[in-house]
């Protein structure tokens, strides 16, 4: 009846974090000079510490704690692993700038890592009361996030829609719960899905619920038919939110569609398998075709993020473990690719100035040769040109989606894909071959930024080179 | 054929959900949001007489708390404090209705169609609990055990709610008429915080 230490261990890192917000949001009422300081380094240490617990706990088999809500296995720690890095990454690169912005407050940092609580609870959840839970803590704070900068009309407009589409996606996650509930009679992911096993034929209740959870899915990664709030938010929510909101919840957004769809629905294969194809399609077209007209880079990348979507859900509706790798691959390689490009434009921005228009980027290079290159490396990457990561994240999903007989819909992909390079390289062209309209001031930025953000872009070479290694990584979680 | 007893708790819950459904139906449709809010207190009260009906006296009891006690009378100090413009608010009615009813219409089809079909396909509709059990103490003990982590977590939810409410909404602004509790706390009774002033008795507007 009890909960044994087992269970306490296996959630150690989140309760590790959560204590240190506690003790976080407490030290920023107190603290004053050194206030700023401490909040960063003591969020940067607990991640630390998080991440050494969650290698120590690593394990290539699942292990189910606290009565069933909860699931450790190889999937979850590796995907934890990579969003406390991200988030230290988003830390690091945000302090100069938010602290240029007067925005670097104690609650930045709460709602930080009370984010990434969220999305360690989504990622490890079990059950569909938790998966709801976990994405109440991560859309919450992400809202808070982007209306953080209050005298910023557009940031609040943007907190506006984004609070009001995700109500709209948390009623029809809600409502496709209770659905499968009402007709399974189970929370449980495992229990659920060995009762569709178990059952024959489906109901169309269970179509019922199974629609609406999808299309809160589709909200939280930012795939068609929920996008619309991606170049909204992109544009006017502050850069380095926007490193973190495109980045950590979307490798949540994929461990919510593993959870869910795969493990807890997975015997319904086929019938989800045909909305996520069309989810797909339209999120690669959107993706492609729109994001050539935007004169702002921070709505061109919300529109990659929305063509990216595509790819990883071509990965997971391939329906295999092929396929999941793939995916999953393509979402570590997309948060690398993601932090670096914001890492460039945080960069490039300073008081009063954000470099969010394409024509900031014109004549980087002159100014700022090896940064210019870490965007050249970013964008490159995005678009799918060897050797860096992307490609192979291209290359692997769509072996994935061949593997399964759907050539059509590779084909379809490569096209986008090929639409897509076009405005990636319209960015390597501007950095490179324009020249500067008036003059700019040379970039300064801390030093650790700068190591990061370098590392940060080599990471995209490197990984690319020896793609192995993730890929491998990837495999063994889900058995091959 | 039913016996009394059945007839009266049957009659019960037809009255119960009918006035649900009536006061639901009244809070979209009345114009003036204030009677909309006591609309919906008159549904949750109603909700919760079903719920006492079926064992849950608990849940019934919290909910008229919760949310007819706490929730719903914050929302109408909240409408009757805003200066709602209903004209503004029935603006484009006409525009949106077309896509609201088609909405609505498939929604209801759905349902209908699911519910009419053969009450649901898999797995049973979950019984009612013994009447022995004591459903407060019974609540208590799977909040506190089966369900302790998405409890932690909700409770993390609430905590950030606190912070996000508090970091978006307060501002020092100099403008704004505020105290500040410290400064009253540090004042000191023996400090001549009045001073008295001795008025010469005089004749009307003679100088003093």
């Amino acid at each position: 009846m009890g909960l044994s230490a087992t269970d306490y261990i296996a959630a150690l890192p989140e309760i590790v974090l959560l204590g240190a917000i506690c003790v976080l949001l407490v030290a920023a009422v107190f603290l004053r000079e050194t206030r700023d300081a401490v909040l960063h380094y003591g969020s940067l240490l607990t991640i630390a510490v998080m991440a050494i617990i969650t290698g120590f706990l690593l394990r290539d088999h699942q292990m189910i704690a606290w009565h069933g809500n909860f699931i450790q296995d190889g999937m979850g720690d590796v995907l934890l692993l990579f969003c406390y890095a991200i988030t230290g990454a988003v830390l690091v690169y945000s302090r100069p700038y938010l602290k240029e912005r007067g925005l670097l407050s104690g609650e930045f940092y709460v709602l930080m890592l009370m984010a990434l609580l969220g999305a360690m609870v989504l990622i490890q959840a079990y059950s569909m009361l938790v998966l709801y839970l976990g994405v109440e803590l991560l859309a919450i704070s992400m809202y808070a996030l982007v209306a953080l900068s209050r005298d910023d009309g557009t940031a609040s407009e943007a907190a506006m829609k984004f609070f009001v589409l995700g109500a709209i996606s948390a009623g029809a996650l809600l409502f496709g719960m209770s659905w499968i509930y009402g007709l399974s009679g189970t929370l449980n992911i495992g229990v659920l899905s060995a009762q569709l096993v178990g059952s024959s034929g489906t109901s169309i209740g269970l179509w019922v619920g199974l629609g609406f959870v999808i299309l809160a899915m589709a909200f939280e990664l930012g795939a068609v038919p929920f996008h619309m709030w991606l170049p909204d938010v992109y544009e006017g929510a502050p850069s380095s939110m926007v490193a973190f909101i495109g980045s950590v919840p979307k490798i949540a957004a994929f461990a919510f569609f593993m959870r869910l769809l795969v493990e807890g629905l997975g015997p319904l294969h086929d019938i989800w398998m045909w909305l996520l194809t069309a989810m797909a399609v339209g999120s690669l077209t959107i993706g492609a075709i729109v994001a050539i007209a935007q004169p702002n880079i921070k709505r061109m990348l919300a529109y990659s993020t929305i063509n990216h979507a595509g790819f990883i859900l071509l990965g997971i509706l391939a329906g295999n473990a092929l396929g999941y790798r793939a995916a999953m691959f393509y979402t570590l390689a997309y948060v690398i690719m993601f932090v670096g490009a914001f890492g460039v434009i945080i960069l490039m921005s300073r008081s009063g100035f954000e470099a969010d228009m394409l024509d900031d980027f014109k004549g980087l290079n002159e100014r700022s040769p090896w940064y210019a290159f870490v965007m050249l490396m970013m964008m490159l990457s995005m678009a799918g040109i060897p050797p860096f990561i992307g490609f192979f994240a291209k290359l692997e999903v769509i072996r994935a989606v061949l593997d399964v007989n759907m050539t059509w819909l590779a084909v379809y992909a490569v096209i986008m894909a090929v639409i897509a390079a076009f405005y990636y390289l319209r960015i390597v062209k501007l950095m490179y071959f324009d020249h500067a309209e008036d003059k700019q001031p040379a970039i300064k930025a801390p030093a650790d930024l700068r190591l990061l953000l370098s590392v940060n872009g080599l990471a995209v070479l490197g990984l690319g080179l020896f793609p192995g290694g993730l890929l491998a990584l990837c495999g063994i979680v889900f058995g091959i | 054929m039913l016996s009394p007893g059945e007839i009266i708790y049957q009659a019960l819950f037809y009255l119960f959900a009918g006035a649900a459904v009536l006061a639901g139906l009244r809070m979209i449709l009345t114009r003036n949001p204030v009677y909309s809010a006591l609309f919906l207190v008159l549904a949750f009260v109603n909700v919760a007489l079903l719920w006492v009906q079926m064992g849950a006296e608990f849940l019934g009891i919290i909910l008229v708390l919760v949310y007819v006690g706490a929730v719903m009378v914050l929302f109408l100090f909240v409408v009757m404090m805003l200066d709602i413009n209903l004209a503004t608010l029935r603006q484009g009615v006409t525009r949106y209705a077309p896509l609201g009813l088609v909405v609505a219409g498939l929604i209801i089809a759905e349902i209908v169609w699911a519910v009419w079909g053969h009450f649901l396909g898999v797995g049973n509709t979950p019984q009612t609990a013994a009447s022995a059990l004591s459903n407060t103490r019974e609540l208590g003990t799977e909040i506190y055990t089966h369900y302790l982590y998405a409890f932690e977590v909700a409770a993390a939810i609430l905590v950030l709610g606190i912070v996000a409410a508090i970091a978006l909404t307060l501002r020092w602004r100099p403008a704004t008429k505020h105290q500040n509790p410290g400064q009253q706390m540090r004042v000191k009774a023996d400090e001549r915080r009045i001073r008295l002033v001795d008025l010469k008795a005089g004749k009307k507007g003679e100088e003093s």
